[in-house]
Order: structure tokens, then sequence, then C-alpha cells
């Protein structure tokens, strides 16, 4: 499969605010997609849709096709419970539950009824690692995850989308709460985890999207001006607009 | 003349430091007197036999399990009733003129007198239903009566659980379900604990709604379907119609004790709960 997901011609509406305009694009696997572009137009929305979080909004209409390798997720009737398992999403803000690190790890899998018994600490296991927490939390398993710094818990929050087995991590602004330091952190854990899982990260940090994506998508006003490979977007972007944003000219 | 901003605000502070002293030195005096008259007349024999002569003589025993068993049961009936009603108002419905409707009549339910539920529940329970006075009818009145209560405090106890909790939960897969039932309740634990406190303490002083259903029978009681007097009736009755102020004010302070006794458990219980889930 060439895509791991694609979409045609997708519109969607708050009611009668439109805030996708006939989007098309098209996600290539195991790697990291950045979507950026100013404050409100729309880049949150189009990531929600890749997991159907929109529709949890009253007033919220959908047109068009979401392919998710191949197939369509947006017909009604799909299993969204499946859909989630393969599709996480990491949010602005770090968001553990209040509970022990172990029981948010697991949370994933008690929900999917994935692993029992003995099965359920190595697969937690295997998720810390997978984020590099768990040297840090092999003795602090039973502590309560509000107690981590900022850092620890958006990895945590990643490990919790890992240990369900997820095929793409949406990440909207994952590093917008953290310093510039775990924020160097969280993209290097994104270079290794892309090695794995494809990755299309929402950023207001243009050099966070040079930094971390090989492909870029420019959003205005809900539609997707500009979309390629990152480095040519940012030195040699065919939208006029796209230019005046990347240089900083835009509002 | 004009009060400087640091006079107004010693003003305030002290107005509100008597306000508030005065409160509480109310609250210590009724209980200290009702203590001081109540407890040296408690004793063994007092706690654990019934009474002779109408309360005269003897003790409270039949009280206290007419009390346990009332409020137990009505606790029991309309915690589950109302967190269930709790969570549908909050997870399972959109806003709208339904939930509207149901919180405008919980809200005039928790606010109408309970000799008014009394008189309900002796009418439906005790006659029509034919219950007779009973622990069984008592309690389902009282627990009509709380219903209100448990229902509010747990809906707003889930309104304060954070959206992200539920975002995350749906975001990895789970049902609704699961998201009340693993995240949501378990953040909402200590209000609802709360609310379903406060019910119990409502239940036991309650006296006009137990008296019209759970009838004021001495005897010890066997079953439900019996009828039993409770602690605060029991001190009604004595203290109304003369039969001993010192009987009175005993039953009064086990009262008193009980009800402080079981705030601390629940509070206790509480405590341990919310840090064992954190
Ligand atoms: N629930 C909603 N109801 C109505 N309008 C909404 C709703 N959610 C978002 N919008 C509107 O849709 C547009 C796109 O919102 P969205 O959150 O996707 O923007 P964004 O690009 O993620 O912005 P930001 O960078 O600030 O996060 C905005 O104009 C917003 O006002
Ligand atoms: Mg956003």
């Amino acid at each position: 499969m060439k895509y791991k997901i694609q979409t045609s011609s997708l519109n969607l509406h708050y009611g009668s605010f439109h805030a996708l305009k006939d989007v098309f694009i098209r996600i290539r696997p195991r790697m990291i997609t950045a979507i950026i572009g100013p404050s409100g137009c729309g880049k949150s929305t189009l990531l929600r849709c890749f997991n159907r979080m929109n529709e949890r909004t009253a007033g919220v209409q959908i047109r068009g096709h979401i392919l998710l390798d191949g197939q369509d997720i947006s017909q009604t009737g799909n299993d969204l419970t499946q859909l989630r398992k393969r599709v996480g999403m990491v949010f602005q803000r770090p968001n553990p539950f209040p509970l022990s690190v172990f029981d948010n790890v697991a949370y994933g899998l008690r929900v999917h009824a994935m692993k029992k018994g003995a099965a359920v600490g190595k697969a937690v296991e295997a998720a810390l690692r997978a984020t590099d927490l768990w040297d840090a939390m092999k003795d602090n398993l039973h502590r309560s995850a509000l107690e981590l710094s900022a850092e620890q818990q958006q990895r945590l929050c990643i490990s919790r989308l890992v240990a369900v087995e997820p095929e793409v991590l949406l990440m909207d602004e994952p590093c917008s709460a953290l310093d510039p330091i775990a924020t160097e952190h969280v993209e290097e854990l994104m270079r290794v985890l892309a090695e794995k899982y494809t990755i299309i990260i929402v950023t207001h940090n243009m050099q966070q999207a040079a930094r971390v994506s090989q492909e870029t998508g420019f959003m205005l006003l809900g539609e997707l001006v500009e979309f390629g490979q990152t480095e040519r977007v940012f030195t040699n972007p065919a939208d006029k607009r796209t230019e005046d944003y990347v240089t900083g000219r835009y509002g | 003349m004009r009060i400087s901003p640091k006079h107004s605000q010693r003003i305030a502070v002290t107005v509100m430091w008597a306000i508030a002293g005065l409160t509480l030195a109310v609250l210590a005096f009724i209980i200290s007197y009702i203590l001081w008259h109540g407890l040296r007349h408690i004793t063994w024999t007092f706690l654990t036999e019934p009474p002779q002569s109408m309360g005269r003589e003897g003790g409270v025993l039949p009280m206290i399990v007419g009390t346990l068993w009332v409020t137990g049961l009505a606790v029991l009936i309309a915690a589950p009733v109302g967190i269930a009603a709790a969570i549908y108002l909050t997870e399972y419905t959109r806003e709208g003129r339904m939930t509207a409707i149901i919180r405008f009549g919980a809200d005039c339910l928790a606010g109408i007198p309970s000799i008014i539920f009394g008189l309900f529940g002796f009418v439906f329970f005790v006659i029509t239903l034919g219950m007779g006075f009973s622990i069984l009818s008592g309690a389902l009145t009282l627990a009509l009566m709380v219903l209100p209560t448990i229902i509010r405090t747990s809906e707003e106890a889930i309104r304060a659980v954070p959206k992200s909790y539920r975002d995350v939960s749906f975001g990895l897969g789970s049902t609704r379900w699961q998201m009340v039932t693993w995240v949501v309740l378990r953040s909402a634990l200590p209000g609802i604990c709360t609310g379903v406190v406060l019910s119990i303490g409502r239940s036991i002083s309650e006296t006009a709604a137990v008296m019209l259903t759970a009838g004021s029978a001495m005897g010890f009681p066997h079953s439900i379907f019996e009828s039993s007097r409770t602690l605060s009736l029991h001190f009604y009755i004595l203290s109304r119609e003369g039969i001993s102020m010192s009987n009175a004010y005993a039953t009064a302070s086990v009262l008193i004790l009980s009800i402080l006794g079981i705030n601390l458990f629940a509070y206790w219980l509480m405590r341990r709960f919310v840090a064992k889930a954190v």
C-alpha cells in the first residue's frame, strides 16, 4: 500500500461554519507528516477526522472519503473501537489519568482485552521501553502518574497509545506544553517511533515541522493550500500564501 | 468620612471572624449541652436492652437496630438509583429539554418538607401497597426523600471530571461504559460519597417521615416487614410526651455520636480509597 491515509474531497461543517474545504491529502506510511498553519485554520479538525473524534461534537457534518489502508473509515457502522485502536491520538496537554503509571499504560490493553495476567506486565514494560521511560519508571510503576514531570507525562501518554499496538499516531501540538529541552527529547522519540508507526503531527512551530517531518501540509482557512516534501515546502513553496507563512510574513 | 482600604479590610475580616465564631459557638453549645445532659445516662444497659414502661426505664437497643435498618436500606436503595440517574443525565444524553425537566424535578423534590414525603409514604407504601407500618415502608420513603440530593451531588461530581479524561478514553477506543466505570466514576467518587454521607445524615435524623411510615413500635424488629421506631423518633416521643428527659438526652447523645462516627468512618474510607486510586 502506497498511502496509509488518503482523503478525497473531505468537507466538514460545524453547524453552518465550513471548517474543512475539499481537503485532499495523502499520508505515506512510516513517516512523519507535519500539518502547519495559522490558528483556527482547521489543523486539529483534520486530525480528528482520522480517528473520527469530531463526531462527538454536536452539529458536525462530514462529507467525502477517508481511506485507511484503502478502506473507507467514514462509513457508518464501522467499528469505532477498532478504528481508534489502529489510529491513536496524543493531545496538546499531557493528560494521564489520575491512576498509577502502570494502570495508565494498561488502560488500553484492558479496554481491548488484549492481554491477560502476566502478559499485561510484559506489554506495559515494552510500551514504557518504547518511549524510554522504563528505567525511570520501573521502580515507580505504582506511583500516581500525576506526580511525573510534564515531559514524562507526555511520554507516558505516548506509551499508553503504543501499548495497544496502533498503526497511526496523531499528535496535536504534542510539545506545546513542554520546555525546549523536553521538546527536543520528544522530537527524538518521534523519529524513533516513525520507524514503526505513521505519525501525523500538528504544530505551530515551523522549525519543529522542518526538523522532524518528511512531508508537510500547509493549511489556511480550512483549505489544504500546499502539500509536499518538507524541504521543498519550506524552501521553494509553490503557493504565494505558503511562502508568506513560512517566511513569517503572514498575519 | 471615608474608611481607608486597610481599615475596611480589617473590619471585614473581624466581622467575618465574629460571624464564623458565633456559628461555631452556637453549634458547640448545642452539642455540649445535649452531651452534658445525656452522656451520664448512657450505660451499658442503656445500649443493650429494650425500653421498659414506654422508655422511662431500660434502653434503646431496638431503636438502634431499627435506625440501622431504615437508614441502611434507604441509602442502599437511593444510592444506586441516584448514581445511575446522574450517569444517565451527564454521560448518556445530550443537554436538552428532557434533562432540564428532570433536573428541575429533582430540585423541586429536594425542597419538599419531609412531612409531605411521610404523608405520601403513608398513603402509597403503607396503605395502597399494603406494606403497613414497616421498616421497608420507612426506607422506601426516605429513599425517595434523599434521592434528589444523591442525584444532584453525583451529577456535580461527575461533571467536574475533566473532559480530557473522556477524550483520552474514547481516543483509545473504549466504549462509553468502560469510560464511565473505569475513569469517570473513579474520579468522581469522593464527590459522590459526600452526597451519600449527607443522605445518611438526613435519613438518621428524620422523624416526621418515619413516624408515618416505619411507625413507632418499640419491640425488637425481626424483619423489614415489621414496624420499628428509630432513635430520632424515640427522642421526639420521649421529650414531647414528657416521658423521660434524661433518657431523651441520652438517646440524642447516642444519635449525635453515631452520626459523628459515620462521618468519620466515611471520610476515612474516602481518603483510603482516593489514596489508592491515585
Ligand atoms: N466545536 C466547534 N464548533 C464550532 N466551531 C468549531 C468547533 N471546533 C472548532 N471550530 C472552528 O473550526 C475552525 C478550525 O478549528 P481547529 O481547532 O481545527 O483549528 P486549529 O487549526 O487546530 O487551530 P489551533 O492552531 O488554534 O489549534 C476554527 O475556526 C474554530 O473556531
Ligand atoms: Mg488545534
